[in-house]
């Protein structure tokens, strides 16, 4: 157990596919309220990080905890931590057959086990939060990309996570849909929600993480608050990298 | 006028006690075809390695078999391994089992064609695998197979008849006797036919409801 407010701690996580080496002893840990940023180029495993974290992806080495509580090796109680670690993806991955109050709904009813008009109740809070309460019986491809992902915030959201991660939330959105996905997940961030956000978002990255970290080829290469990776990039490629950006 | 007469008293009479047959055939048969069918196609896709194989020879034997000599195997072969079935139970039996592995192929195709990160999304929320299945992926499937499930039932209506080489008198096997006896082959089989084109037709369109009342905006469904 911690006695610090320390939720997720990750321990020298690596994996591989075939040869290549994907994650290469990965540590870091996760305060309370905390939000880390991980930006770096494709392909350098950021995914295959978040999806270690909630045993999507099951790595080689290193382990997981969550309130001191192991995630690796959990076996069967998997479900459990899964239900409080929630996950958005860069496609939204909404259930196509499901409206949004639905999509909203169904963890709470199979997982958590509410009755019907708890679930629909909290669903629709949840939607609210995200401002799409007039939405709600919207199907997926009724949806922009950006209604849909923010249905996939109060999808993850509305199982009262200890933490969240976001892979690539504004990648597939069309540049003018990105603000109102980021608009939220920015207000999550003020009120406290701990998160890991994977993003090519830098300006967004820099205004609203606590923390940044660069990765490259399966390491985190640097990590520090926004003001220092800005001002004193040590590394060559992050400072290419995080220029690219500032631009915008 | 005769053969109105004929029709109407004779044959349409006998032929309703047939077709009474053919609908308990269908009946009992369709909904566990799709029943088994949907579980052999999670097997094949889901499943460990035993239950891919045994999914996979399933399909292979069910589909590989003809129905006539299934049919015989199981009311002919089965009682000297014991097993004696009613003629009535032996069709069913057999429509199941071919009626499912066709089934588990449409529906395996409409897994396979569900995008995997909803898959990954149900999980992510902490759901069991079954549960995914359940209420993520089957209800998606089973929506997309519909066109092809249709078509095994088309096909279920119109080998039902094969129960009939059993001693099962369904419709087929009433009209036979019934132009046997009078001597009335064009007319029987000419209304027999007609029977079957009504129940294709009325299959068909309910398969078109069907289809409509369980759309879901903007998803693909099965059709191409
Ligand atoms: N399931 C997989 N099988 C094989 N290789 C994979 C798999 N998932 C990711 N990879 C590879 O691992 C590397 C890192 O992928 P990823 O974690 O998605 O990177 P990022 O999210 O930073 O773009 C890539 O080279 C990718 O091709
Ligand atoms: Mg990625």
């Amino acid at each position: 157990m911690t006695t610090d407010d320390t939720i997720l701690r990750v321990e020298g996580l690596a994996k591989s596919f075939g040869t290549t080496e994907v994650l290469k002893e990965i540590s870091f840990t996760v305060r309370k309220g905390e939000t880390k940023a991980f930006i770096g180029p494709s392909g350098t495993g950021k995914s295959t990080l978040l999806r270690c974290i909630n045993q999507l992806i099951v790595p080689d080495r290193g382990r997981v905890y969550l309130h001191g509580e192991e995630v690796t090796h959990a076996g069967a109680k998997i479900n459990q931590y899964r239900a409080k670690i929630g996950m958005v993806f860069q496609n939204f991955n909404l259930f196509d057959h499901l409206t949004a109050l639905r999509n909203v709904e169904i963890a709470l009813l199979k997982v958590k086990g509410m009755k019907e008009g708890e679930a629909r109740e909290k669903a629709l809070f949840e939607l609210r939060r995200v401002g799409l309460e007039d939405r709600a019986d919207h199907y997926p491809a009724q949806l922009s990309g950006g209604q849909a992902q923010r249905v996939s915030i109060a999808r993850a959201l509305a199982m009262d996570p200890d933490v969240m991660l976001f892979d690539e939330p504004t990648s597939a959105l069309d540049p003018e849909l990105t603000g109102e996905v980021l608009e939220v997940i920015r207000e999550l961030a003020q009120n406290g929600m701990t998160m890991l956000i994977v993003t090519h978002e830098m300006r967004f990255a820099l205004s609203i993480a606590d923390e940044i970290c660069f990765m490259e080829h399966g390491t985190i290469l640097e990590r520090g608050p926004p003001a220092d990776l800005r001002d004193s990039p040590a590394f060559e490629r992050t400072r290419q990298f995080a220029g690219r950006f500032a631009e915008l | 006028m005769d053969q109105l007469a004929f029709i109407a008293d004779i044959l349409l009479p006998a032929l309703w006690g047939g077709l009474l047959v053919t609908l308990q055939l269908i009946a009992a048969a369709a909904p566990f075809g799709v029943l088994i069918g949907a579980g052999i196609a999670v097997g094949r896709v889901y499943g460990s390695r035993p239950v891919q194989y045994f999914s996979r020879a399933y399909v292979a034997f069910f589909k590989g078999c003809p129905l006539l000599l299934l049919l015989f195997i199981l009311y002919f072969g089965l009682p000297s391994a014991g097993i004696s079935l009613s003629p009535f139970t032996a069709s069913v039996l057999g429509f199941i089992f071919c009626n499912s592995a066709y089934d588990s192929e449409y529906i395996r195709g409409a897994i396979k064609s569900i995008r995997e990160g909803q898959f990954t999304a149900g999980l992510a929320l902490g759901m069991t695998r079954g549960q995914v299945i359940r209420n993520v992926i089957l209800p998606q499937a089973l929506r997309r197979a519909i066109p092809g499930l249709v078509n095994e039932f088309v096909y279920l209506i119109k080998y039902s008849s094969l129960a009939y080489m059993i001693t099962v008198i369904e419709l087929t096997g009433a009209g036979k006797m019934v132009a046997t006896r009078y001597f009335t082959y064009n007319e029987t089989f000419l209304v027999i036919g007609l029977v079957y084109l009504s129940l294709v037709t009325v299959t068909t369109i309910g398969a078109h409801l069907l289809e409509r009342r369980v759309a879901v905006p903007g998803m693909a469904s099965g059709r191409h």
